[in-house]
């Protein structure tokens, strides 16, 4: 591939996490929010997918393969289940930072991102590692949405945007973890979200809802 | 041969779990303490056989065994022992109490073995993400065991377990990919493999490195229930059955901790002793001071107790942060003293409820004469975790402190021995409240010979190795020599 097309999908592969990253935070409704979480499966398994076509490595090919089945099928699925079977609370109805002020602090986390990416980025200037910081925001990101929403499925929302983010740094890094800590790490994660799929379920079965400021009973 | 070895303290409980599926309560209670006893065998057999030779692995690779490991084995054998041994008292109550079913009792016994395998796996993972990976499945198989009761609290525990752990297990894995990247352009490095790493460590890039170490530390340390990401511990151990209460505490706490002691030694090669230090006697200090504020206003024994878990790998991590040989050998004692004392205080908690059917400290008063035999475990498994001697605590804490002192960390040390005095005052101003007065009208249960003999050995366990740690100085001293003086 030529180098400028490379870099130029990199980018816009990278552009991609990110602003799907900030939909999230947009928008207050949990379908879209999941819709979003899968825009950005594919996204992720995109910029693998170039990263695997300039370095012409198949398992990087397999591991981009692999992201799109998780990322972008089996885990929205997953999700969209626990959305249907939580009934009429869809909307994120009041998370305790309103939309612009999450906006803002999104902005504000991705200054941070790039500030603090700014060694990785030295130590091997190239196109790829120049967009850490971006895959670094969405890790931020992430975060803020699991700290910041009320709803037991927007924190999972959170929580695997952090994760998504986390996979890109690992692409953007071309980091070799070995293909048994690869799948071991995948797996991990299907596991916590069934896992909290199914405390989702009991949650609004002992609450009568899912929203997080129920769980204040065990406090001193 | 002793490959076979490496595989056995895995293998066992993943063998127990696939039997646990189809046994009855009475075998399934035989093998679980079978399973636990197994793997303290082939601990100490690794422990007596293979501290000499550096290099002992199996799988490819996969595993391998160091002093470290096997001591760390040691601990997960004795106070799995410990559990196995009142986990069939535990759940026959429960059953008659209508908390559980036979079919809730099986899947109890099937998801402690898994723990046992992946905390197993942690400690003998040759490689930091296969680490990761074990420490991460370790949430998973747990939380349906925070939430047996499925009651609003059970959930609600077993919710913020589970987000809370994989959030700050993130932090690690981020952490891991950091410091794979800071390797794969150093000369010599590559992957993640810790020996590798560690021997590597002088050539790593110092800024790359500092972030994957401070994500790695806050990471693992999330799990070993270090502040800030503390405050799953308290809900989930108050809401877990005791048994496996004293597993978390005394198994999962310390596999986590070891795992932080292990990046240190890479951090202490590639930047200098300070940087470790500051962040573990940072954690370590606002632990305590979480620890020390919340025991002052408690009201739930098990939450007190969960507090002091807390208080102890804090203390741990003060210790680590001092990094001395005899801290470090300290540190080791103090989590295998810390684990069998706080497995017999939860177990003895678990029968505390039983026998009055509350876990509130003023729902419980004159526990002394009702139930004599309980409360005198409860009553000395307390004095040990408040550093009484002859048990343990009592050496590893003074030395901790010695160390502290001795390595010029004045100031924060007394900050240190400060706090654990205010926690002493609270942990036995509380607990005397409920062993002292007029009995209450408690139900008085028969206490299973097992049980009492699980709680008593643990406590003479913990009293010998305080007076004389015996056959173990030689794994101590060799494990102390692998994370002071890396090869």
């Amino acid at each position: 591939m030529a180098d400028t097309a490379f870099t130029q999908l990199l980018n816009l592969a990278c552009g991609a996490l990110l602003l799907c990253a900030v939909l999230v935070l947009w928008r207050r409704e949990l379908a879209v929010a999941i819709r979003v979480f899968a825009g950005q499966g594919a996204a992720l398994a995109a910029l693998g997918g170039v990263l695997a076509a300039h370095e012409g490595s198949v398992e990087l090919w397999v591991v981009a393969a692999g992201v799109l089945v998780l990322r972008a099928g089996l885990l929205p699925i997953l999700l969209r289940r626990a959305l249907a079977a939580s009934g009429d609370q869809r909307r994120e109805s009041r998370p305790l930072v309103n939309v612009s002020a999450s906006l803002l602090a999104a902005a504000a986390l991705t200054l941070l991102a790039y500030a603090a990416a700014r060694p990785l980025t030295r130590l091997a200037p190239s196109p790829a590692t120049q967009a850490i910081p971006v895959a670094l925001a969405v890790v931020l990101i992430g975060f803020f949405v699991l700290v910041t929403r009320r709803r037991a499925l927007s924190q999972v929302v959170g929580f695997l945007l952090m994760d998504n983010g986390i996979t890109a740094v690992g692409f953007l890094t071309a980091t070799d973890i070995g293909l048994i800590v690869e799948v071991g790490v995948s797996l991990d994660v299907l596991l916590a979200v069934l896992v909290l799929q199914v405390l989702t379920t009991r949650m609004r079965e002992s609450f009568g809802d899912t929203d997080i400021d129920d769980l204040r009973e065990l406090r001193e | 041969m002793s490959d076979l070895l490496l595989l056995i303290p895995t293998a066992a409980p993943l063998a127990a779990a696939a039997a646990h599926t189809v046994l009855g309560p009475r075998r399934a209670g035989w093998l679980a303490v079978a399973c636990s006893a197994t793997l303290l065998t082939a601990a100490v057999a690794l422990a007596a056989t293979g501290i000499d030779s550096p290099t002992r692995s199996a799988l490819g690779g996969v595993l391998r065994v160091d002093p470290l490991a096997a001591f760390l084995l040691v601990i997960i054998g004795v106070v799995a022992l410990i559990a196995a041994a009142a986990t069939p008292a535990h759940l026959r109550a429960e059953i008659a109490d209508g908390h559980a079913t036979t079919v809730t009792a099986r899947r109890h016994h099937v998801l402690v073995d898994l723990f046992l395998a992946a905390t197993t796996l942690a400690v003998l993972a040759a490689d930091l993400g296969v680490l990761w990976v074990a420490i991460e499945a370790t949430t998973i198989v747990t939380a349906f065991l925070v939430g047996h009761r499925r009651t609003r609290h059970g959930t609600e525990a077993a919710w913020k377990y589970v987000v809370i752990c994989s959030t700050g297990i993130a932090l690690a894995l981020l952490g891991a990919i950091v410091l794979a990247f800071a390797a794969a352009h150093a000369p010599g490095a590559h992957g993640l493999d810790i020996a590798a790493l560690t021997a590597a460590a002088h050539t790593l890039d110092p800024d790359v490195t500092r972030i994957g170490v401070a994500l790695l530390v806050l990471g693992f340390g999330t799990k070993a229930g270090l502040a800030p990401l503390h405050a799953w511990l308290p809900d989930a151990y108050s809401q877990a059955p005791a048994p496996v209460t004293a597993l978390m505490s005394g198994v999962l706490g310390a596999v986590a901790f070891a795992a932080i002691l292990r990046v240190k030694v890479i951090s202490d090669a590639a930047l200098g002793t300070g940087f470790a230090r500051a962040l573990l006697a940072g954690m370590a200090i606002v632990s305590l001071l979480v620890a020390a504020s919340l025991l002052l206003g408690v009201t739930d024994y098990t939450r007190m107790f969960a507090y002091s878990s807390i208080e102890h790998l804090a203390i741990a991590a003060f210790g680590a942060a001092v990094g001395s040989p005899a801290a470090v050998a300290a540190v080791l004692l103090h989590l295998l003293g810390h684990g069998i004392a706080k497995s017999v205080l939860f177990v003895g908690a678990g029968r505390l409820r039983l026998a009055t059917g509350t876990s509130r400290i003023d729902g419980v008063r004159g526990l002394a004469a009702s139930h004599p035999v309980l409360s005198g475990a409860v009553g000395a498994s307390v004095l040990a975790l408040v550093g009484f001697p002859p048990f343990s605590l009592f050496a590893s804490e003074l030395g901790i402190l010695r160390a502290g002192f001795t390595a010029g960390m004045g100031v924060a040390t007394t900050i240190v021995l400060t706090l654990m005095l205010v926690i002493a005052a609270a942990l036995t101003v509380h607990t005397s409240r409920m062993l002292l007065g007029e009995p209450t009208g408690s139900r008085v249960t028969r206490q299973p010979a097992a049980v009492t003999a699980a709680m008593i050995g643990g406590l003479v366990a913990c009293a010998a190795i305080g007076l004389s740690i015996g056959p173990l100085g030689d794994l101590l001293q060799a494990a102390v020599t692998t994370l002071t003086e890396p090869r």
